[in-house]
């Protein structure tokens, strides 16, 4: 695993050091810094896991063992768009697999990596609550349903666009 | 106050036990074993495994004993049929993603899975479980760990979690799941320190050390090579256990005798040189507190410790008494003084060290030292070479060590109990500074509370002294001092609950043995026995003393003592 420092800015060490700060003297505060700590770094790689250990005066192999035991913390990089793939029982029967194969095949990556331009990133999860348009996935809070192989490249297409890629 | 006490029929057998008790500990008293697995007194109570499940009047389905408390009336069933199907279940899912290598597994006979698959008549290879293979961490000297034998019980992150060191957790999710360092890392990049707890935990053969028995039989077998073994002063309370001898039976006698059939040149005795760390460590001691150098001054001898200060407290290190451990001084006295006075090659000498503890294997890998000790079993590894040679280790006679390093105080003996260098050390150093002061006994360092206290005048000089044994409780020492909250002159730390009595490296008991006995305590009885029964009790007064020092050293903390007994220590910050 990569120690990040060179990734992290001045900004979000501070940041980070704000947060451990104002919850270090709260029980069971280990999840709720994690959660800010991933907001602000977009991931939780080791650098920033050892200053949340050290902080708290806990081991990493504690810090590691929550990361690892909740799906939603991610030990890799995320994209600025971050997209969610359902894979949950109504969009799997409607073949939420082949968009999330097409996907994979259209940025060049796979499920719980993120583009080496860092524009996308891709994660499976499990129901969004939009059965009725199975099947479906997010691109950060955009919810897009009824989705066919095929409609997969006109809508990345369009976030592309935006950052003129 | 008297707890209240609550009264329950257990298999219908009366039983009155004080409110709060679990019904695993309510049945001992009624002469039942339940099951365990996850559960191990004094280290592990989570109620995770599922194998105490018993059935219980007022409670839905079945209950973990281990955790459930007993209640007034109960009636609790502890061997029903619908409890050994669960139990059957749950040892055939365990079974389902174990490695099934049980014919060269080292607890093979001795491993509490096997035990209970064997009386609960499981079929192993019911469930096939998802096929993943986990590497096997083979990366310190200490510790190795197969993760593909460990089923999960969490003892070993307990017993870590015990120690306060936090090296290994469990990784992951559901099926997945399985115990490591943070970010999968290597135990040697870890804040392990190698006390080895996590070993005697596991009640599968997850865990074991990095062994060296297999140089050891080389070395046996070179005709070039001239081998020697001593051994530390735990060793002989603790070997016969692994022959199913009582726990604390002193085996000094066939101890020497085995080892002796084994094959080496000489079978000398490690309290000799407990005796050695004694004079050095007491005179550097005074020396201290003469010229105000750095106080408090802690014991060296346990390489656990040491590396938990260079790792976690490096600004402890100029508190740490320079003295190597005994291990070490006995490997360099024999390379240096007793290869000069026997014309031997200090390059043709194998020296064994056969010790309680994982630390010490890799202490004698440090680079400060490394040329002192060739190879440093366990009692374990000792245990496993007895038989392998096909000694009748209970049948043996009792022999006696080789000369010129047999005769050693009972201060040397009491090294391997929690208090025992403390008291060792007073016993020479009041000595040393008031030639009147007869006192032998210093009962307030004695027994097995986590941290003792006691406070001596000698010669004018107030002695606060403290000992601590288990790494929590030497944090707890350590954060004392540094707030200023408590003032000492002198500490022992022993990294092991109990002390070297119950290293990591002693012989691996059966639940039903460990869940039921006073280890630590019955351990070292066997020790303080010899101490008393021994014509000589203080180090100083021992005539190989007087030998060693006219013969090479001249006097303690000499120039050259210093240069073959002492070495250096350097941080080595870790999170």
């Amino acid at each position: 695993m990569e120690n990040c420092e060179a990734c992290g800015t001045p900004e979000q060490a501070e940041k980070l050091k704000a947060v451990i700060e104002e919850s270090k003297s709260t029980p069971g505060c280990l999840m709720h810094i994690l959660q800010e700590a991933q907001g602000i770094y977009g991931f939780l790689p080791m650098s920033v896991q050892k200053t949340i250990a050290e902080g708290l005066g806990i081991s990493l192999s504690e810090v590691y063992g929550v990361v690892t035991f909740y799906s939603q913390f991610s030990l890799k990089p995320k994209g600025k768009h971050r997209i969610s793939v359902c894979l949950g029982t109504a969009c799997y029967v409607k073949g939420s697999d082949k968009i999330l194969a097409e996907i994979e095949k259209e940025l060049g990556i796979k499920c719980g990596e993120c583009t080496e331009d860092g524009l996308f990133s891709i994660d499976s999860c499990r129901c969004v609550g939009a059965c009725g348009l199975a099947p479906v996935m997010m691109i950060g809070d955009e919810v897009y349903g009824k989705l066919t192989p095929e409609s997969v490249k006109g809508i990345l297409d369009k976030y592309r666009k935006e950052e003129n890629v | 106050m008297q707890a209240k006490m609550v009264n329950l029929k257990i298999n219908n057998i009366s039983v009155s036990v004080p409110e709060g008790t679990t019904i695993l500990e309510a049945a001992r008293k009624a002469h039942i074993e339940i099951p365990t697995l996850c559960y191990l007194k004094d280290v592990s109570c989570v109620g995770s495994c599922r194998m105490c499940l018993v059935e219980a009047t007022g409670a839905r389905g079945l209950v973990a004993a281990c955790v459930y408390p007993v209640s007034e009336g109960m009636e609790v069933r502890t061997n029903t049929e619908k409890c050994r199907q669960s139990r059957k279940m749950t040892l055939e899912l365990i079974l389902s993603k174990h490695k099934k290598k049980c014919l060269s597994c080292e607890r093979n006979h001795n491993c509490e899975l096997q035990k209970l698959s064997l009386g609960y008549s499981v079929d192993e290879d019911r469930f096939k479980g998802e096929d993943f293979v986990l590497p096997i961490d083979t990366s310190t000297p200490y510790v190795v760990r197969d993760n593909d034998k460990c089923i999960n019980c969490m003892r070993c992150v307990a017993a870590c979690r015990k120690q306060n060191v936090n090296a290994i957790g469990p990784i992951g999710r559901g099926f997945h799941v399985h115990i490591g360092s943070a970010f999968d890392m290597p135990l040697s990049e870890s804040v392990c320190v190698g006390c080895g707890q996590c070993i005697v935990a596991c009640p599968v053969g997850a865990l074991s050390e990095n062994s060296t028995i297999e140089n050891v039989w080389k070395a046996l077998s070179d005709p070039t090579k001239q081998v020697v073994f001593f051994t530390a002063p735990s060793v002989r309370a603790t070997l016969g256990e692994a022959f199913d001898m009582p726990v604390g039976t002193n085996v000094e006698g066939k101890m020497v005798a085995a080892i002796r059939r084994l094959g080496p040149d000489h079978v000398f005795n490690m309290d000799v040189t407990a005796d050695l760390t004694i004079m050095e460590e007491a005179s550097e001691l005074i020396n201290r507190i003469k010229t105000g150098k750095p106080m408090p001054m802690f014991t060296s001898c346990c390489p656990a410790w040491i590396k938990f200060v260079e790792q976690r407290h490096p600004e402890m290190i100029p508190h740490l008494s320079s003295c190597k451990s005994p291990q070490q001084m006995f490997g360099a006295l024999l390379k240096s003084y007793w290869c000069e006075k026997n014309g031997v090659d200090p390059k043709n000498l194998y020296v064994v060290s056969v010790i309680p503890c994982t630390a010490k294997k890799y202490e004698c890998t440090r680079e400060e030292m490394k040329d002192d000790v060739d190879a440093a079993i366990t009692t374990r590894e000792l245990a496993r070479m007895i038989k392998t040679a096909g000694i009748k280790f209970t049948e043996l006679p009792d022999e006696e060590f080789d000369n010129p390093f047999a005769t050693a105080t009972g201060g040397g003996a009491i090294f391997g109990a929690t208090g025992g260098v403390m008291e060792a050390a007073l016993r020479t150093a009041a000595h040393m500074m008031d030639g009147s002061f007869e006192v032998l006994d210093f009962f307030a360092v004695r027994g097995t509370n986590p941290i003792k206290e006691a406070t001596y005048l000698v010669a004018g000089n107030t002695i606060r002294v403290a000992v601590a044994s288990g790494l929590a409780n030497a944090e707890t020492i350590i954060k004392q001092i540094e707030s200023g909250e408590k003032k000492y002159d002198f500490i022992e730390i022993m990294a092991c609950p109990g002390g070297c009595v119950n290293g990591g490296g002693q012989p691996t008991l059966s639940d039903s043995v460990r869940n039921n006995t006073e280890l630590k305590e019955s351990r070292a009885r066997a020790l303080y026995t010899s101490d008393t029964k021994n014509e000589l009790r203080r180090s100083s007064d021992s005539p190989v003393m007087d030998v060693i020092y006219n013969d090479y050293f001249g006097f303690p903390n000499s120039h050259k003592a210093h240069e073959i007994l002492h070495t250096t220590y350097h941080a080595d910050k870790r999170i």
